[in-house]
């Protein structure tokens, strides 16, 4: 069945919030801050994405699931742009996403660089840095030395 | 972007000259993948090549659309000639051992930092975003080849010997990285892109003042050489471009 009203930009958002990321399966791509603009058009659909790191893997991904959502969802036209205008930062993380991160046993950023991280585990800061490149572009490898884990952290990305 | 014939003409190879730079560059750090001297080593050259990679394909997907011919990132990755790619001779050179590639890292991650902080002023702001993403990702490459570099010059005698060699044999690349052609001169003159020879004395400072903390001597300056820009490239890079476009090239338009 093909809806014939045009669905509003909160309910694409809504829809666009049952994608997550591939890599980090707990966020949602609204959540994450990577869907930055929904146009909306007659019968056709534009969704803006920025990516986190110019090399993420997980764009594509990202991209093609966008676009079978919203197909699924009765959109006839879809057309997904990648824009780098206002870069992606770790700022635009919300709350709740951060909680998410740590939870999943990733730390979420650290506001500067200065700051300890703290290891997702324990809650310890006691930990230390092992190599600023991670698992996949957006992490680092962390060690906690009062639960003797290695972790990661989703790594700090601001200007 | 609405543009003047002149201002395309002039943006296209400029697009070329900094995409192929990061393209080149993370190809050869890309050779290191299952090499590196250590675990944690692997997985920050294959990241930092990522990095690379992942900026060279946003600047050559823009460089397409000012073309206008309808080539995308991929057909002016895979399917341009040698004479037509325009990084420097820097990026091209071969691997060759983890102290050559980490001095090569430095010496232009150096400059990839000052320039592309500058470029995110350019008044385009899909570029200038594209110029600032790259810069959160080059300031930490930057500070891995630093580190590395400190090590390798003040460490044992060997990894001594192997870094001051790696600088005697790459420092006459590096005068390239500051040098401009007729199509950044407008680009500059129309205030759309920074003057990358004002970056010179910054970046002998800065680079000259590591290298002392690294105990490592800074090479003659009299002899150097340029072109890649050109696309008078040294042998290597035919090499490094058949083993890179060689699966485009069997199996065009194929998709996995």
């Amino acid at each position: 069945m093909v809806k014939s009203r045009q669905p509003s930009k909160e309910q694409v958002k809504e829809w666009l919030s049952e994608v997550t990321d591939p890599e980090i399966p707990v966020l949602n791509i609204v959540e994450m801050g990577i869907v930055r603009e929904i146009h909306l058009r007659e019968d056709e659909i534009r969704v803006d994405i920025t990516p986190t790191y110019s090399g993420c893997p997980a764009m594509e991904a990202i991209e093609k699931a966008i676009g079978d959502r919203l197909r699924g969802r009765g959109i006839k036209q879809v057309e997904v742009r990648r824009v780098h205008a206002t870069p992606w930062t770790t700022d635009w993380l919300t709350a709740e996403a951060r909680e998410k991160l740590r939870s999943y046993g990733i730390a979420p950023p650290t506001p500067g660089d200065s700051e300890q991280t703290q290891c997702p585990f324990c809650g310890s800061s006691e930990t230390e840095l092992r190599s600023f490149f991670g698992s996949t572009a957006c992490k680092s490898l962390h060690f906690c030395r009062s639960c003797r884990q290695p972790f990661e952290e989703f790594k700090r990305m601001a200007d | 972007m609405t543009l003047s014939g002149r201002h395309r003409e002039a943006l296209f190879p400029y697009l070329l000259r900094l995409a192929d730079d990061r393209l080149i560059l993370g190809h050869r750090l890309s050779e290191w993948c299952g090499h590196a001297p250590i675990l944690e080593e692997d997985i920050a050259l294959a990241n930092i090549a990522l990095d690379c990679l992942g900026q060279a394909s946003a600047l050559l997907r823009l460089a397409g659309e000012i073309e206008g011919e309808g080539r995308s990132e991929d057909d002016l990755a895979y399917f341009r000639e040698a004479v037509e790619f325009r990084n420097c001779l820097l990026v091209e050179q071969p691997r060759g051992d983890f102290a050559f590639t980490m001095v090569r890292q430095f010496l232009y991650d150096s400059f990839a930092e000052l320039h592309y902080g500058r470029l995110r002023s350019c008044p385009d702001a899909e570029l200038a975003g594209i110029a600032a993403k790259a810069h959160q990702e080059n300031r930490y490459h930057l500070r891995h080849s630093s580190q590395w570099l400190l090590r390798l010059g003040d460490g044992t005698e060997e990894s001594n010997q192997r870094a001051q060699g790696a600088l005697q044999e790459l420092w006459r690349f590096t005068g390239e990285l500051f040098q401009t052609d007729r199509h950044e001169h407008h680009l500059i003159a129309i205030g759309f892109v920074p003057d990358r020879r004002e970056l010179r004395p910054e970046w002998d400072s800065r680079v000259k003042g590591l290298l002392a903390q690294a105990t490592l001597t800074v090479p003659d300056e009299s002899h150097q050489v340029a072109g890649g820009a050109m696309g008078n490239h040294s042998e290597h890079l035919g090499h490094l471009l058949a083993e890179m476009q060689i699966l485009a090239r069997s199996f065009p338009e194929a998709e996995w």
